[in-house]
Parts: C-alpha cells; sequence; structure tokens
C-alpha cells in the first residue's frame, strides 16, 4: 500500500494506552486511490508530501515509512 | 432566553458534578425570577459523566435536587458541542410551541481524573476503531489540522500563538474564568509541546463547571425580565466523525453550513456580527473558525489572529470570556457557557470586559473534530 503524506504530527502527550510510545509521529495517508488513512510512522520523520509505503501492521495499527 | 447562571469553571476538588449543575441552574431560575416548579421541561448537555464520574441518567438526577421534577428531563451527548446542541433542541420545542418555560444545562466534571485518562475519554470523542485506534488524541487531531493549514494558507505558530495571549488577556479580565493569567507571545510559543506545532498554550483547559439559560416564547419575556435576549438565528449541522473522512480538513462544513442557516433564519450576514465566542478547543479552531463563520477569506484567519481585529477593543471582539482556553472548557458545558457570555455582552453586563458595540452576537459550538456544529446568532429584544 503507497501513499503520500496529507498531514502530520508528533504526540507528545498520549492517551493512557499508547504511553509507552510517546513521542509518535501520527499521519493521515492520502493513498492511491484517493481514500485517506490515519496511520503512524515506522523509522525517519515525515513531512506533508513525502511518498510512504506501509511498512508492517502493528497490533492493527498500520506503520507506513518512507518510500 | 429570559435567564441565565453559570458557576465558575476551574479544578474543585470539593466540588461533585451534579452540585455544580445545580448551582448553574438555580442561577439561570434566580435571574427570570422562576422558581423550579414553573419548568415544564429540562434539557441537558454532558459529554462524559459516565466515564469522567461514573454516574449515568444524569439528566434527572441533576434536575430532582433542583427541585425540577415530573417533567422530561433528557441528556443530549454531541462531544464538545453536548449542551449547544440541548440548547438547539431546547428553542426547537419552545418555537414550536411544546413548552414555555424551559431549563438548558450544561456540565462537566474532569479533573478528577488524571490528565491521560481525560486524554483517553475525550478521544472517544472521534472514531475510536480508525484515528483513536493509531494514538490519536483531541491534540494531535487539531495538530494535524493546524499542520495543514500552515501548509496550504502559510498559517504561523506566531499566528496560532496571538489567539492564547488575546484570550488570556481576556480571561483575566473575568472572574469565573479558570486560569486569570496574562501571557505573551513568547511563552505561548515557548510552551511545552503537546502535539507539533501545539504547544500546552495552544489547547485548552481541561475544567470542572456548569452553565444553564432559561428559555420562553418571545411574546412572554418581559413578563420575567427587563432584558430579554433574543434567540434570532440557530442551527445544528454534522458531517464525519472521523477526521481522515473529511475531504478538506482545513475546514469545518458543518460550521459554514450552521453559519449560513442561523445568518438566513436571523436575516443577517456575516458583516452584521459585532461580536462572538467562537470553539477555540485549540488556537487552530479559532483561526478556521473565523474562516468558515465568513469573517474573513478562506485562509486569511492567521493574519486576521496577529491583527488585533479580535481584541476586546477590536473591530470584532472574539471570546471576550477568555475562551476555552482561559475561560475554561468543561466540556458538556461550554456550548450553554458560550451563549451565557454573549448574553452578559448583550445585557451589557460584563464589567471591565465590556465591548463597546454589544446589540448582535454570536456562538459557534463545535463537537469533535467538526463532527457536530451549532452556530447561534443572539440580538437584544
Amino acid at each position: 500500500m503507497k501513499g503520500v503524506i496529507y498531514t502530520e504530527t508528533t504526540v507528545f502527550a498520549p492517551p493512557e494506552q499508547f504511553a509507552a510510545d510517546a513521542p509518535y509521529q501520527l499521519v493521515i495517508v492520502t493513498l492511491e486511490d484517493g481514500k485517506r488513512v490515519t496511520a503512524r510512522i515506522a523509522g525517519d520523520r515525515v513531512t506533508i508530501g513525502d511518498a510512504v509505503v506501509l511498512a508492517e501492521t502493528r497490533d492493527t495499527i498500520p506503520f507506513f515509512k518512507k518510500a | 432566553m429570559i435567564g441565565i447562571g453559570k458557576t465558575a469553571f476551574g479544578a474543585f476538588a470539593d466540588r461533585d458534578l451534579r452540585s455544580l449543575a445545580v448551582e448553574a441552574g438555580w442561577a439561570a431560575l434566580a435571574d427570570a425570577n422562576v422558581t423550579p416548579s414553573q419548568v415544564e421541561a429540562f434539557y441537558l448537555g454532558n459529554f462524559a459523566g459516565p466515564s469522567f464520574v461514573g454516574q449515568n441518567h444524569l439528566a434527572p438526577y441533576i434536575a430532582g435536587a433542583m427541585g425540577v421534577e415530573h417533567v422530561p428531563c433528557t441528556r443530549f451527548e454531541a462531544a464538545c458541542a453536548s449542551s449547544g446542541s440541548a440548547f438547539f433542541h431546547a428553542w426547537s420545542a419552545v418555537a414550536a410551541g411544546v413548552y414555555d418555560l424551559v431549563l438548558v444545562g450544561g456540565v462537566e466534571k474532569m479533573t478528577s481524573q488524571t490528565t491521560p485518562k481525560v486524554t483517553e475519554i475525550l478521544a472517544g470523542a472521534g472514531d475510536m476503531a480508525g484515528e483513536g485506534r493509531a494514538g490519536a488524541t483531541f491534540p494531535a487531531l487539531f495538530a494535524m489540522i493546524a499542520r495543514r493549514h500552515m501548509h496550504q494558507y502559510g498559517t504561523t505558530r506566531e499566528q496560532l500563538a496571538s489567539v492564547a495571549v488575546k484570550n488570556h488577556a481576556n480571561g483575566a479580565k473575568n472572574p469565573q474564568a479558570h486560569m486569570r493569567k496574562v501571557i505573551t507571545l513568547e511563552q505561548a510559543l515557548k510552551g511545552k509541546p503537546i502535539a507539533d506545532p501545539l504547544t500546552v498554550y495552544d489547547c485548552s483547559l481541561v475544567s470542572d463547571g456548569a452553565a444553564a439559560v432559561l428559555l420562553c416564547p418571545m411574546d412572554r419575556a418581559h413578563e420575567f425580565t427587563r432584558k430579554p435576549v433574543w434567540v434570532r438565528g440557530i442551527a445544528q449541522t454534522s458531517d464525519h466523525v472521523a477526521l481522515d473522512e473529511k475531504e478538506d480538513i482545513t475546514t469545518f462544513r458543518a460550521v459554514s453550513e450552521a453559519a449560513q442557516k442561523a445568518y438566513k433564519m436571523a436575516g443577517v450576514t456575516a458583516k452584521d456580527i459585532q461580536f462572538a465566542e467562537l470553539h477555540d478547543c485549540f488556537t487552530i479552531a479559532e483561526i478556521v473558525a473565523t474562516e468558515d463563520l465568513g469573517f474573513v477569506e478562506k485562509g486569511s484567519g492567521g493574519a486576521y489572529a496577529e491583527s488585533g481585529c479580535t481584541s476586546l477593543t477590536g473591530e470584532r471582539p472574539i471570546n471576550t470570556s477568555g475562551g476555552l482556553k482561559s475561560k475554561g472548557h468543561p466540556v458538556g458545558a461550554t456550548g450553554v457557557a458560550q451563549i451565557c457570555d454573549v448574553a452578559l455582552q448583550l445585557r451589557g453586563e460584563a464589567g471591565e470586559r465590556q465591548i463597546a458595540r454589544h446589540e448582535l452576537g454570536l456562538t459557534q459550538n463545535l463537537g469533535g473534530s467538526g463532527a457536530t456544529a451549532v452556530v447561534t446568532v443572539l440580538g437584544v429584544a
């Protein structure tokens, strides 16, 4: 699955269940079919417009990385 | 609207949800010289009482303690627009002739939980199967809106921070505000990061508090008060809950549609609105709201915020109460509290923060990341 970063943020104040992950980068990716998905980033930080691919799915959470 | 009442907003370890709601309700009734037994229905806005304090069935629970008995009592939940929604439905019932005297309340008791727990409960106003699953918090959703707005329109960190500086300056003049503290632009910019680019100064407060108003038909208003406030236009609209399902996240479609409907009902345009209480849950939200309400062109809300036009002495003061940022944001109370604050200005009773032109004001109450919007145009009757 491929797409482009539509928007992003880095979360420093997480909800209780993600306390161990913080800080983590959260993004909305525009996929090739035009649909959007809210996901996390694995590896290098990304900015708006970056091309990304699905790296893995952990506990049903999609993680994308730079293409 | 013949009566208004509000508790102070803050962190009150010794107050429970019901006592806050009762205080606000009794204040609104006293303001109109109406007794609890005269109330024909009670509409309550509350987002997450069951999660925050473990109490359900809140509307009759509060009404009974106020002495409002044996009448319809119903709770409305629409995230941070819960009491805006309760107000809209109460107004609809009075306008339809179902009741004459209707009490509308809003309440939230948030500070008995830890910040991570509050963050988790608030996240439930989003799509827990999608964005919530991925780790989105409300600050994160609005941070992503801010990022996109900065990307598309060149909005700056300083423009975001200017909203916080202005609202804190106003809140410092409000004896009922949660955080009566003036802040500088530099402080706001250097605040602790919450969700990049938003710092703690871009985020509204976690508060306890309640607000209430009393409604009656226009032709009976002068039986109760010399200063009735006229609900000239009102609309509630909705949109997708998940941010990633919206075509353009730099605008709240529900807000612009509610505004157009409310303006039409009131027979006014955006330029007629002299002042407003806007839903500044995050600084970017006030900027986007000024665009969606038609106060300025799309994309120029940041420059407008920075220009001084929205300060107490500006051409269109916004959030003279201090807004959610400084007055506080007990989420279920906010919609009705905004209406109380506009009413105070219309009645000329806003004290140190009273503005010069105060005949036509507006409230904009937002639920979640724009899934519910209520816009109300209020004038002197």
